[in-house]
């Protein structure tokens, strides 16, 4: 019970103290909002296309949102010394970086539907699968935000998070399946494509969607999954060698 | 077993560096330790490697019976640490600081809630409660990073250079809330390079130097031999080069130190006359300004037990902007 209180504050402190800042609403309402309106106008094509282009912009701003703002609020509790405060408290290091990744993966859901609800303006989302869309953006969010985690385990500067975070999130954009068919990738990349995360998250949610997913809709769930865990084991083992000297 | 910190073999190096070299100590419950010594001596390292935030490369670390080498998270809902920097949360305010930082221990609302109120009237922050920690002033960040360390009542403490930094006023204020907690039974390991601080506070000290601890032992004790010794200090209106050479030249059996300028200090084993000593300073054409009794201060053995110029240790003290134990 001590150890849920913990874990509870943890997540309602970072919500408050940086996820509900009007300038963080401000980014995950703008964010995906520029981006619907620039694949929509380089599209070309009528509202007909909204719906073809919602997952990719669901991805992207999961993506963007969450890997952002972990690996820079870590990156700004690890320079104050603030962070030593939840090394130090009596709750267990899973726990923690599970309450810390948490208000991450709640931004990252946040702003993935931000784009619906602008979507379910202009056109008609019948026939979308809700459950199998929310359990992918889900997947992705928390997939996101370890990615989050491992770049602020690997830096220790607010602006070198930011720049190690662009270093893979753009190529992720191209090399996902978000907008352009992996299939249409160079067969030299095809391979780097599916060894990324977002690729599968971004499958899923075309078949919720769309119905136009290519892989089977277990395997990617599967594979969303074993990502988590193995980034989560990954972070969680950083942590305690780089945090824990 | 009576320690409520047993320490065995303990060290710690970085690269080539051995940060702490195999130190042992015990504190007993309701103690107050100081850990003595310059900086880069050891001190935040051993409190790392106690609290849990650094492992050891060998030894091992008992708080309050339990083997925290195993595992580090063991016994820390038994410990407050008050870390040697102000880390609360800068965007938070004093009163929800101090609310998130009791949750952290697992501590229900109303009992987190009431705490905190009885904490912020104690350390004298109740009117900067809804202040965010980032105004706050040096002195006020110190005492509520206090009150966060100590908001679930932990029995035992580890404060590291509580009053580095802060004014006169607030390091007075602080010390006069570590004695209470002392009184009240709390378990305290202080790290300070404030030898006064350590001496006035303090049931018993360890120096630590370079990682290793020289001396552990009662300030009774260690003061001992140093009590049948007197001391002298001279205030001369002008100063003259090597006039503490030239005192011990003249002088064979007493010990002269100059301690800030235009003011040296005599000391001797045995009764001092001060008319030799006055004539010695005239013929030099200083005159003498003040003779005045001191008594032999934890400084001088940490000196003798050292080899650290207390100088040196005035120097680092005098580095924090403000700063004044």
């Amino acid at each position: 019970m001590k150890t849920w209180i913990a874990f509870w504050n943890i997540l309602v402190k970072d919500m408050r103290a940086y996820y509900l800042k009007p300038p963080n609403i401000s980014w995950g309402l703008i964010f995906p909002l520029a981006w619907t309106l620039m694949f929509f106008i380089r599209s070309g094509a009528g509202l007909e296309s909204v719906r073809e282009l919602l997952p990719g912009v669901m991805g992207i701003s999961i993506l963007f949102g969450t890997t952002s703002m972990l690996a820079v609020t870590l990156t700004f509790e690890k320079r104050g010394r603030s962070f030593e405060r939840l090394l130090l408290a009596p709750i267990p290091l899973e726990l923690l970086m599970l309450a810390k990744i948490g208000g991450a993966v709640l931004f990252g859901v946040a702003n993935a539907f931000v784009p619906v609800v602008m979507a379910a303006c202009l056109a008609d989302l019948g026939g979308v699968a809700w459950g199998a869309a929310a359990a992918a953006v889900v997947l992705v969010a928390v997939s996101s935000a370890l990615l989050g985690l491992f770049v602020a385990v690997s830096v220790s500067e607010v602006f070198e998070a930011q720049t190690f975070s662009n270093f893979f999130r753009f190529p992720m954009v191209f090399l996902c399946g978000l907008f352009f068919p992996i299939e249409k990738l160079p067969a030299l990349l095809r391979p780097l494509s599916y060894a990324l995360p977002l690729s599968y998250g971004a499958d899923a949610l075309h078949e919720a969607i769309r119905g136009a997913g290519r892989l089977p809709p277990w395997l990617d769930f599967a594979a969303l999954a074993a990502f988590c865990l193995l980034l989560f084991l990954v972070s969680l083992r950083n942590v305690r060698r780089k945090w824990i000297l | 077993m009576d320690a409520a910190i047993e320490v065995r073999g303990l060290a710690k190096r970085f690269g080539d560096v051995a940060a702490v070299a195999g130190i042992d100590f015990e504190v007993r419950r309701g103690e107050l330790f100081g850990f003595l010594g310059p900086n880069g001596a050891g001190k935040t390292t051993t409190i790392n490697l106690l609290t849990g935030l650094a492992r050891p490369d060998a030894g091992s670390v008992r708080i309050a019976g339990i083997d925290c080498t195993r595992d580090g998270k063991a016994a820390q809902h038994l410990m407050g640490i008050v870390p040697d920097e102000s880390n609360l949360y800068p965007e938070l305010t004093g009163l929800d600081n101090l609310c998130f930082c009791g949750a952290l221990y697992g501590m229900p609302r109303r009992e987190r809630e009431a705490r905190t109120r009885e904490l912020l009237e104690t350390f004298g922050l109740a009117d900067a409660a809804g202040r965010k920690f980032a105004a706050y002033s040096r002195g006020m960040k110190r005492r509520l990073t206090i009150a966060a360390g100590i908001i679930h009542r932990p029995p035992i403490l580890f404060l590291d250079e509580p009053t580095t930094g802060i004014d006169v006023a607030s390091a007075r204020q602080i010390r006069g809330l570590i004695a209470g907690l002392s009184r009240g039974g709390t378990t305290i390991f202080l790290t300070t390079h404030y030898i006064e601080e350590a001496e006035r506070l303090c049931g018993r000290i360890a120096f630590i130097v370079a990682g290793r601890i020289v001396r552990t032992d009662t300030v009774e004790n260690l003061m001992q031999p140093l009590e049948g010794r007197r001391a002298v200090e001279f205030t001369l209106d002008g100063a003259a080069e090597n006039l503490a050479e030239d005192l011990r030249a003249a002088f064979p059996a007493l010990e002269a130190q100059q301690v800030g300028p235009g003011r040296l200090r005599v000391t001797s084993a045995r009764p001092l006359s001060i008319g030799p000593l006055v004539r010695f300073f005239e013929d030099r054409g200083l005159a003498v300004g003040e003779a005045r009794k001191v008594r032999p201060s934890l400084e001088d053995v940490f000196v003798e037990v050292t080899g650290i110029e207390a100088d040196r240790m005035r120097a680092e003290r005098e580095k924090p902007a403000g700063a004044a134990p």
